[in-house]
């Protein structure tokens, strides 16, 4: 919740005052609550409000639909060096493949610190998306309500965050695949 | 109809990979796809990797909000709670 009020608002203090205000909105408000949505759903649309009325009012306006649409140049999930090019006789085949990852190496402390590295590196609309729903576990239709975006473009971003940490996850693993000269 | 649906190449299949694990692929992109992996050991291993790394991003924790602040919220939420009238 913190998370997602940092979004429209300027500080975390602020943020935090957001929150508070949210919960004592629903306390108080949960008698009207129809169960037409989830109460996550509810509880998040009541803080989206209140974060932009605040954030308005504070003269910090940036609607997160703005920083996920910023996202719309190309931005390949891996690097095209690593496909055979237009002229081969398999183009967009795998030149460089990537190889398999044992299981248990996954659940090293160390290679978690690269994912969460790798997350905290994403631009600020990938990293909400991959926390939300990697993370926490929200479905798509719960962040795209929770955000104010399209299915379409929470999926947009859930991708590239995705790629992007896969990637990272490569170059520690398998650093000679993940530089295309296997 | 084989014969309108263009092979699936690798590199397109890699941009594809989120919403076949949402099941938002269109009919006919998902039979691609599906016919694509049987066949293709890299992009099997391309999809296993993504598996792994979401079940692996899935143990990661926020600390966001420290532990015993939530705990203290959840119990005062299950004190107001049982205090009013259903």
């Amino acid at each position: 919740m913190l998370r997602v009020a940092q979004m429209y608002v300027r500080d975390r203090a602020t943020a935090e005052e957001v929150v508070q205000e949210t919960w004592l909105a629903v306390l108080n408000g949960i008698d009207r609550f129809e169960e037409r949505s989830t109460l996550k759903t509810w509880l998040f649309r009541i803080l989206t409000n209140r974060a932009k009325t605040r954030g308005q009012r504070d003269g910090r306006m940036v609607p997160f639909s703005a920083l996920a649409g910023a996202s719309d140049e190309p931005d390949p999930s891996v690097d095209p060096d690593r496909f055979f090019g237009p002229d081969s006789p398999h183009p967009g085949a795998w030149a460089a493949p990537p190889v398999g990852w044992p299981e248990e190496k996954l659940l090293e402390s160390e290679t978690l610190g690269v994912i969460e590295m790798a997350i905290d590196e994403l631009p600020e609309a990938q990293r909400d998306v991959i926390l939300l729903r990697d993370i926490d576990g929200w479905t798509p239709m719960e962040v795209s309500d929770a955000l104010g975006i399209t299915d379409g473009n929470q999926r947009v971003l859930l991708h590239r965050a995705r790629s992007r940490v896969r990637a990272a996850l490569e170059r520690y693993l398998n650093p000679e695949i993940a530089a295309g000269t296997p | 109809m084989r014969l309108f649906s263009r092979e699936m190449a690798c590199q397109e299949l890699v941009e594809l990979v989120t919403a076949y694990f949402d099941g938002s692929l269109s009919r006919r992109d998902r039979r691609r796809f599906d016919a694509h992996i049987r066949g293709c050991e890299h992009c099997t291993a391309y999809l296993e990797q993504m598996r792994l790394l979401i079940a692996a991003t899935g143990r990661l924790t926020e600390e966001d909000i420290p532990t015993d602040a939530r705990d203290e919220l959840l119990a005062a939420f299950r004190g107001w709670s049982q205090e009013r009238p259903v």
